[in-house]
Order: C-alpha cells, then sequence, then structure tokens
C-alpha cells in the first residue's frame, strides 16, 4: 500500500509526523530543508555552537522541543530531507533529490509547505542589501551574519519588531524601525491581542528593549524608496507630510507573510477567498481536511496563523486523517486543538487591526516601479495591460509576463493583484489568483530518473 | 566592498574555493551565498538589465540568488553549501 506522505518539516509537518507515529502510521515526510524546524525554527549548520537560547529567545524552548521530537522519529519515518516536490496530480508526487527524480504515489497527503513573506516594492528593492524580513532573520539565525553593517528594518507585522530586536541583542547596527502601521491601530486593536497575553507581551517587550536601547522606532512611516548605485546607500520615507532619509547599507521589509498554496492548486483543491490573508487560500474545515478526500492542509501553507498554530493544525489533521483511515482517535483532544486554534484566530484577527495592509499602496506605486523582480515589468506596463481590459490575474500574466518568472509570483503575485484590483476598480478577490504550474520550482536540465 | 557581515561563529576551518576564477575563502556552515557576500557584494546579473543582484528571500523563493558552479550546474547560492575547491562563477546577465 502506499505511503501517508507529509510536504514540509516544519511545526506543522513534524507535529503530523509525532502524531501518526504515535498512532503506528509511519509517514514519509519530505523537506525542501537540508535540515528540519521550518523558518522560523531554522536550525543552524551542525558545526555552529550558539546555544537555543540565543538563536530563538523566548521561543528557545519550542524550537528545542520541536527539533528533538524531529530526531527522535528517525528510524520511525522515512525522512527525506533537502528533497524539493515539484509536482502534484492523481495521488502521486514527483520529487527531486541531489539531482535524482522520484515518482512518490501517497494514499493521504498532509501538506504543511509554510509561508514567504509578502512583498509590496518601492522603487530601488531590486538593489543589493536589499532583503526581505524573513531573509534578514535567516542570516542571523543560520548564518551568524547580519545582511549588512548599517541595517533599517521596514514594514509591519511582528516580525518587523522581533527581527529588529534581535539584530540589535545580536550587536548589529540598527538604525531604526519603520512601521507603516499607526500607534492607533495598535491601540484599537488590543482586545483581540489581549486573547493570547503571552504572546501580546513578548510584542511589547521587543519594542519597549528597543527604545530603551536607543533604537529609533517610527510608526506611521512609509518606505518611499531605497538609493544607491551598485547597493543600497540610502533609504527615503515618510511619517506625515514629512520626508526623511536615512543613510543605510542594508534594509529588510515585508508586510506580513504569504502562503505556499502551489501544491493543493495542483491538486484540485477547492479555494476560497480570505479577506483577513487578502488572498484565495486552499479550503479546510476546522480539522484540516481540504476538498479533496485524500489531502489535508495544516500550518500556514495554508493561511497564516504563526508557529504555535502551526503545531496545533499539524496535530490536529494527522488525527483527522487517522480517522479517515478509520482508527479510534482522542475527541476530547480534537476538541481541545480547535478550541485553542480558534482563540488564536482571534489573536490573528487582532493583529491584523495592529498592522493593518497599506490600502493606499497599489494607488501611490509610481508607473517606473518595477513589481515583477525576475522579469523586470514595471507598474505602468502592468496598468497598460489593465487598461487594455486584462483584469484578471493569469490574463495580464500571459499579456505582460508578471508572475511569469523563475519565483512564479511568489515575490509580485501579491502585489501584482493589488495593482490590478486598484487600477481596474474591481475588488481584489475578482482578480483571481495566479494559477500554480509544474513544476512548481525550476528544475535543472539532466535530471536522472530513478525507478 | 562586502554586502553582509559577520556577528557571530567566527571561529570554523577557512575553506578555499575560487570566485569568478580568482581565489576566495570561506568557513565550514556557510552557504555559497554568505561566502560570497561577505566578501563581494552581489551574486549575478539580472537577466533583463544585467544589474546586479543579491539575492532576496534566502529561503529558497525568490530564485534571485543563482550562481553557476564549475561542474554546469545553477544552484541557490542561499540553499547550497560551500565546499572546498568549488569553483563559483557570478552570471553577468543580459542588457536588453
Amino acid at each position: 500500500m502506499s505511503a501517508v506522505v507529509i510536504v514540509g518539516a516544519g511545526p506543522a509537518g513534524i507535529r503530523a509526523a509525532q502524531t501518526l507515529v504515535e498512532h503506528g502510521v509511519h509517514p514519509v515526510l519530505i523537506d525542501e530543508a537540508s535540515q528540519g524546524g521550518g523558518q522560523i525554527y531554522r536550525r543552524q549548520p551542525a558545526n555552529f555552537t550558539r546555544p537555543a537560547r540565543q538563536l530563538y529567545g523566548f521561543e528557545a524552548r519550542k524550537a528545542s522541543a520541536l527539533h528533538q521530537t524531529l530526531d527522535a522519529l528517525a528510524g520511525q519515518i522515512d525522512y527525506r530531507p533537502g528533497t524539493l516536490v515539484w509536482n502534484a496530480e492523481h495521488g502521486a508526487l514527483d520529487t527531486l533529490r541531489d539531482g535524482h527524480a522520484a515518482h512518490l504515489p501517497y494514499q493521504r497527503l498532509i501538506i504543511a509547505t509554510g509561508a514567504t513573506d509578502r512583498v509590496l516594492p518601492v522603487p530601488g528593492w531590486t538593489l543589493p542589501g536589499v532583503y526581505t524580513l524573513g531573509a534578514a532573520q535567516i542570516a542571523l539565525k543560520h548564518q551568524g551574519c547580519a545582511i549588512g553593517e548599517r541595517v533599517l528594518f521596514c514594514g509591519s507585522g511582528p516580525l518587523l519588531y522581533l527581527v529588529a530586536y534581535q539584530y540589535a541583542k545580536a550587536g548589529a547596527k540598527v538604525l531604526g524601525v519603520l512601521d507603516s502601521a499607526p500607534f492607533s491601530a495598535q491601540c484599537r486593536a488590543l482586545p483581540e491581542l489581549l486573547e493570547q497575553p503571552a504572546t501580546l507581551g513578548k510584542g511589547l517587550y521587543y519594542r519597549a528593549w528597543l527604545s530603551a536601547h536607543g533604537v529609533p522606532v517610527h510608526q506611521g512611516a512609509t518606505l518611499e524608496r531605497i538609493e544607491g548605485g551598485q547597493q543600497v546607500q540610502r533609504a527615503v520615507w515618510r511619517k506625515g507630510d514629512q520626508l526623511h532619509d536615512t543613510e543605510c547599507d542594508a534594509l529588510a521589509f515585508a508586510h506580513a507573510l504569504r502562503s505556499e498554496t502551489q501544491l493543493a492548486d495542483l491538486l484540485g483543491c477547492a479555494f476560497e477567498w480570505s479577506t483577513l490573508n487578502r488572498a484565495w487560500l486552499p479550503r479546510r474545515d476546522q480539522a484540516g481536511r481540504s476538498s479533496e478526500h485524500d489531502v489535508y492542509l495544516a500550518g500556514d501553507g495554508a493561511g497564516i496563523m504563526g508557529a504555535d498554530a502551526a503545531e496545533m493544525a499539524g496535530e490536529r489533521a494527522a488525527l483527522a486523517l487517522l480517522q479517515d483511515l478509520g482508527q479510534t482517535v482522542d475527541p476530547q483532544r480534537c476538541r481541545t486543538l480547535e478550541k485553542r486554534l480558534t482563540r488564536i484566530g482571534r489573536f490573528r484577527e487582532g493583529l491584523e487591526a495592529a498592522f493593518p495592509f497599506p490600502e493606499h499602496w497599489a494607488e501611490q506605486a509610481p508607473d517606473d516601479l518595477v513589481v515583477c523582480r525576475c522579469e523586470e515589468i514595471s507598474v505602468g506596463e502592468l496598468r497598460a495591460v489593465v487598461g487594455e481590459g486584462h483584469w484578471e490575474i493569469n490574463r495580464a500574466k500571459a499579456h505582460c509576463r508578471v508572475g511569469m518568472g523563475r519565483c512564479q509570483g511568489r515575490m509580485c503575485g501579491a502585489a501584482a493583484a493589488e495593482i490590478i484590483a486598484h487600477c481596474s476598480g474591481k475588488a481584489l478577490h475578482e482578480v483571481g489568483r495566479l494559477r500554480a504550474q509544474a513544476p512548481i520550482k525550476p528544475l535543472p536540465f539532466g535530471v536522472e530518473h530513478d525507478a | 566592498m562586502a554586502l553582509f557581515k559577520r556577528l557571530a561563529e567566527h571561529q570554523r576551518p577557512v575553506l578555499d574555493f575560487t570566485l569568478d576564477g580568482e581565489p576566495a575563502c570561506g568557513l565550514l556552515g556557510d552557504t555559497l551565498l554568505t561566502a560570497i557576500l561577505t566578501s563581494g557584494a552581489h551574486l549575478r546579473g539580472s537577466d533583463f538589465s544585467a544589474e546586479p543582484r543579491a539575492g532576496f528571500c534566502l529561503m529558497g523563493a525568490c530564485q534571485d540568488c543563482w550562481v553557476r558552479l564549475g561542474d554546469g550546474r545553477r544552484v541557490r547560492a542561499c540553499a547550497t553549501a560551500l565546499e572546498t575547491g568549488q569553483q563559483v562563477l557570478r552570471e553577468p546577465g543580459r542588457r536588453p
């Protein structure tokens, strides 16, 4: 009989694997990274020596527990790190590992593919020295490096303060934090944020720590452009009517996260519009069942909820899968997980209110701004195509190649949809979503196929 | 001029490699991206303007950190470990 397969060895995938093993099911766990843990709990190379406390701060206990869980599963699961799933159809996955392709039929599949930063481009964002907030964090956590000598952090969302704090704590020169969200939004969001007082407390701590250590934190401050010749030299930003500039040699920015949904799309899962995420997401029930009877969804890849929720959703999806295989599972545990996920869901609403999406971004984006960094398509080119009547995002892609490059719209898709919606006067959901195409990441020529 | 700055984990074995034919070195545990950007300031030229790029997402999604290895393989610098003796080439990209 073919296997139960989990794609993604982050918080959701690891907890799903653990739950299956506890019930006597030994899954295949596939992960594109060479070491499990996902992005937020990404591990450093084996010869690095920093303790977990230094890498993960308040989350050290959780990160270590997750890593130990994965290590303890060795021998009980078919763990395949460094393996890309590049296609999925008809109950099977196509994978690539060290230049070797393989075809892997599955009986049931849990998709836990995580997220990437959501990027709203500004002029100059392709310059060397400009990175996403997630990238800045990975450079530090995984490689012990800062993205530059003097770093500015911009955008919005909880990651903004966390990464700035981690950089300053690690000894980097942090020039400032520019949060596009106004302080008033965060005050208004307080009731929902109090759903998770510990998480709220950590957020407030990072911010207070930054201020106490002389790092300027500006709210309602919008990054306007990044300037430099061969690399970043200066950031120009606005607060109210005033323009400011800050000399810097690196800058990290993002506005929250976006889900990696390509596999669910290739497998024909039904999608629904999520106002909260401003994105089309694969539909799932409270337990993580998709519209397809053999496909389950867990973690940030099915909607942004964060690492704690991902662990719970991974376990819940595994329990649903076991139930569907006819196994008896603890109904009380299922209810507890669902209740906790609902609570985190309310907190998530609060976060969205505290760090609202910058609604005016599309309107203010200049025509010569590059929206698609792979194909170097400008906002003006995209607007021209919309002006010709092509307001569906895949049509716009066909006409001007936005989203057609190597990243397949991962970096530009969200921004392109915002531009199209604003320009056409359509609602964001009407613009549609970029359809996933196999291979979902570029493949090299000369792949060897293992029978 | 270097882009990245090392803040920790300095005590690691040095690995020699070549970058565009010139001798270069990194540390054991570095990705190619780290090894290159702690001594240089870009990884590739854009395919459409030849402007310098130095990666963006560091998690294997943006595909903007591709470099060429001596054996002809094109790899993501952010997801490829540095090895002794690697010949790494930065592609200049294309102008319109």
